[in-house]
């Protein structure tokens, strides 16, 4: 990371005031008033609009590997979508994923 | 006699809140290592934790600085992650909206994911709660769920500068993304959304950091919404 402190904080204190705000927007703002259904439906797919776009390239470029596709880290992401769906579990997906990628490492040396 | 109530229904929210300390505890932990491991020091993880207190964007804001990307879609990106908490605070306004004004902003600053299901379902299911019975229970069962994002933080952040490289540990953000969007993909709806955004960032990757993850998540979104309402209509 090579951006200095004073851009850090200003990102981490915007980013706080903005999420209180999407927060608060109802319950101190906007009270009962009904927002058009089209915006509710799109507001229910952003966590799976946002996630794997940002994921997806970490897959298959990993920076730790100058960008190259490794058979470790692919094997580990495909683990850990396939127990997230099976199980519909956080944290049993993300050891699914760690536990993949350390045996993969070892086998692979 | 309702001081009693109170603190029966506080204790009933803390009960409601305690199972997810085994979600809270490894997560904020992997959050305290993946930022120390990235750069921040210890003030300013711990600052994302108590000014941001939620998960998926602050990992998701950690990544994109580790990228260099511009602080606008630094913020627009990680904003995004958090637009569902638009609906929780559309839900649960019908439950708690006449209280103070401080009070529902303490509430609008505690309420995440767990807090928001625990409680939603509590008031459905018992409609003859009173406004300040539901205060006591929504702040029981913040209580274990936020002290330990608080405190695990921390303690991800000190043992993680420790943490040598041959542990990959780059690669947990990526398998955090994955698990925390997985068990979402339910209907072919978020399937077609999450797949949009996989191909879309994918193409436009070529695109000034955090851009084309932007018009991804822009066409992700839509496709979501579309895919839903073409199904509601074939019923």
């Amino acid at each position: 990371m090579t951006q200095s402190p004073a851009f850090i904080w200003t990102i981490i204190v915007l980013l706080g005031i903005g999420t209180f705000l999407i927060r608060f927007s109802f319950l101190g703002l906007i009270g009962d008033r009904e927002l058009p259904g089209w915006v509710l439906k799109m507001l229910r797919y952003t966590p799976v609009a946002v996630l794997p776009g940002m994921a997806a390239p970490m897959v298959l470029w990993p920076a730790a590997t100058d960008g190259q596709p490794d058979p470790a880290r692919l094997a580990a992401a495909s683990a850990t979508i396939i127990v997230g769906i099976w199980t519909k579990n956080v944290l049993a997906s993300i050891g699914a994923g760690l536990v993949t990628l350390y045996a993969m490492m070892y086998l692979l040396g | 006699m309702p001081t009693t109530t109170m603190k029966s229904e506080f204790i009933r929210g803390m009960k409601g809140g305690a199972p997810f300390i085994l979600v809270i505890v490894p997560f904020s932990m992997l959050f305290g290592v993946v930022a120390t491991e990235a750069g921040l020091n210890l003030t300013q993880t711990m600052g994302f934790s108590f000014l941001v207190i939620a998960g998926a964007s602050q990992f998701a804001a950690v990544q994109l600085m580790t990228d260099n990307a511009p602080a606008f879609f630094i913020l627009a990106t990680s904003l995004a992650v958090n637009l569902r908490m638009a609906m929780y605070s559309a839900s649960i306004t019908p439950h708690l909206g006449d209280a103070p004004l401080w009070k529902r902003a303490i509430v609008a600053y505690f309420l995440v994911d767990q807090s928001y299901a625990v409680c939603a379902v509590e008031y459905e299911r018992r409609p003859d709660m009173t406004t300040a019975e539901r205060y006591a229970f929504y702040f029981g069962c913040i209580l274990p769920i936020c002290a330990l994002w608080y405190a695990m933080t921390f303690l991800g952040a000190v043992i993680g500068s420790s943490i040598p490289p041959e542990f990959a540990l780059d690669f947990a953000l990526p398998i955090t993304f994955i698990a925390l969007f997985a068990p979402m993909l339910k209907t072919f709806a978020h399937v077609a959304a999450a797949l949009t955004s996989i191909v879309v960032a994918l193409a436009l990757s070529w695109m000034p950091v955090g851009t084309g993850l932007l018009v991804a998540a822009g066409c992700a979104m839509a496709v979501g919404a579309l895919v839903e309402t073409r199904m509601e209509a074939r019923k």
